[in-house]
């Protein structure tokens, strides 16, 4: 049957994700070390297990409010506040969501009239691209790169600004290239945002991933940018918990009316055990000043610095990632494409990466390591990284 | 640096063959710093050996364990060192320490076979003067030890490549 003409061509016309063909040829290489993974190699932490756990023998099997629990939007709001300087009201700013990802769904859709244009500073995660076109808006690359730190400028925000622009998403600290985006920068985005009345999604998964001086800054904690943030964060980077899909949404009142509609007729809530997990975290985390996240972040710390520290001795440039688990080296030098470089290395060297343009066309000439890899598996990948480079 | 200090020891804990280039790119510290350091811990006691964590249940050889409670008189200006000093130098005894509650030493003892570590409790643990009872537990299986789980996977479950 031809079904050509039923589905909708918007959709049908996303490419399909770059990371596919890899991970099929992964899949035929049992010896293969894999630095092509997106996720935390801890297991989440046992004291968050045993909570769900419990629930379950208690019996908690049922829906949770469309919000999510009260308790877990409580100890959010009080994370956000303590952490983050955010102030958000519990009762109705605060959305539990089917992780992060579900937050970016949910703030497209509330917000795309048909042609509306989003602004996506690239590289960046694979989703929101596709998100903005599921949304029925039009989404444009913003480049940014490894001379500017990877960091979206002003001046570029300004240029790529026209008449159907209404968002804009910030996607920091990011994935895939490690950068992190500071008090002052935001800064000057936040007069140009102002200045054209945009709004901001800010997608800050990996908040509690920060390696550098500076602690993480939420641009919705800058004055009169609070009003216009749809902030998005979860439970899977920071707290290792990325298989129980828990993540949450805030936004002013207003504008989470709409938001909540689509949640509530699609989703109804987030799992219950998920949300009992992610209480947990947050309870606990209060108590001992997040000593999982801490105890984490340190081990992935010490990695990022052999990782970047061992692609500048293999001769190849190596923006420093100060936030997210990734290092995105720059492999121009080897005259291979990303593509090519990570599928030779593959097949010759059974090391898995992910080639940059996986994250937007101006990735070419970068590829992506993640490090929250066992440190005896990262020492064989980097040795065998290095001898392919040098034999090129 | 005290943070540091501790984070250094943890990478040790982990792995004490960790070369010391790898040590100070890990730390972002020069390696003369993290080289001083240790020398440093090594000359102040902190770190006292660098030991492997060995399942000795794999190997040939014939080994028996045992926690051994001991209750003692302390002894008048001595308290307890006396009398821990007298049990911890028997090659056999691997570990003491003081404890609160029922009892006041727990040893941990090693001997080659049952009948070596019962020789040991008879002859030469109970007899001391100031040991007024004991009561051996043998260790069945050992699970964890050190933070070292023995047995189960540590397989890695997550996909090989991910956005």
């Amino acid at each position: 049957m031809d079904y050509s003409h039923y589905w909708n061509p918007n959709i049908a016309a996303v490419p399909k994700s770059g990371i596919r063909k890899f991970f099929d040829i992964v899949q035929t290489m049992p010896g293969a070390i894999s630095l092509g993974v997106g996720e935390p190699d801890f297991v989440t932490p046992y004291h968050i297990r045993n909570a769900a756990i419990d629930s379950l023998l208690d019996g908690e099997t049922q829906y949770t409010s469309n919000w999510g629990k009260l308790s877990l939007r409580n100890e959010i709001a009080y994370y956000l506040q303590h952490r983050y300087s955010l102030t958000y009201d519990p009762q109705k700013e605060i959305l539990v969501t089917v992780g992060a990802s579900e937050g970016i769904d949910l703030a497209l859709r509330a917000l795309l009239n048909p042609g509306d244009e989003v602004l996506v500073p690239e590289p960046s995660y694979v989703s929101y691209r596709p998100g903005v076109v599921f949304a029925g808006g039009v989404p444009v690359p913003i480049k940014t790169d490894a001379a500017r730190n990877f960091v979206l400028t002003p001046e570029e925000l300004e240029a790529s600004i026209g008449p159907r622009t209404k968002a804009l998403i910030l996607p920091y600290p990011n994935n895939p290239t490690g950068a992190v985006i500071g008090r002052e920068a935001l800064q000057k985005l936040r007069d140009v945002i102002v200045r054209h009345d945009l709004l901001v999604v800010s997608d800050e998964i990996y908040s509690e991933l920060s390696y550098g001086e500076e602690d993480h800054v939420s641009i919705a904690s800058l004055p009169e940018m609070w009003e216009r943030t749809v902030y998005l964060n979860g439970f899977s980077k920071a707290f290792a918990m990325t298989g129980w899909r828990v993540g949450y949404l805030c936004a002013p009142a207003q504008l989470m009316d709409v938001i909540v509609k689509i949640h509530q007729y699609t989703i109804m809530c987030a799992s219950t055990q998920g949300q009992v997990a992610a209480e947990e975290a947050l309870r606990q985390g209060r108590e001992d000043h997040y000593a999982d996240v801490e105890t984490m972040r340190r081990s992935y710390d010490h990695r990022r610095r052999l990782m970047f520290n061992a692609f500048r001795e293999m001769g190849l440039s190596c923006f420093e990632p100060l936030g997210a688990f990734y290092v995105f080296p720059g492999i121009e030098k080897t005259g291979l494409s990303s593509e090519e470089f990570c599928e030779k290395l593959l097949r010759q060297k059974e090391v898995a990466c992910v080639p940059g343009t996986a994250f937007g066309a101006c990735g070419e000439g970068h590829i992506r390591c993640c490090y929250a890899t066992a440190l005896d598996k990262l020492d064989i990948a980097l040795k065998r990284i290095a001898d392919f480079v040098h034999a090129l | 640096m005290q943070n540091l200090q501790i984070e250094l020891l943890q990478l040790l804990q982990q792995d004490c063959r960790m070369p010391l280039e790898k040590l100070a790119v890990m730390l972002g510290q020069p390696l003369e710093t993290i080289a001083a350091m240790i020398e440093d811990m090594e000359k102040r006691g902190i770190i006292l050996r660098y030991s492997p964590v060995i399942n000795w249940d794999k190997t040939d050889r014939e080994r028996v364990e045992a926690m051994i409670e001991v209750r003692v008189t302390p002894q008048r200006d001595e308290g307890f060192d006396a009398i821990a000093k007298r049990i911890y130098r028997f090659d056999e005894v691997k570990s003491v320490y003081l404890m609160s509650g029922a009892y006041d030493l727990l040893l941990l003892v090693e001997a080659h076979s049952l009948k070596e570590l019962a020789y040991f409790v008879s002859t030469k643990l109970s007899v001391l003067e100031t040991v007024t009872g004991t009561a051996t537990h043998f260790v069945l299986k050992r699970y964890k030890s050190d933070g070292v789980i023995f047995e189960g996977d540590a397989q890695d479950k997550r996909l090989a490549v991910n956005p």
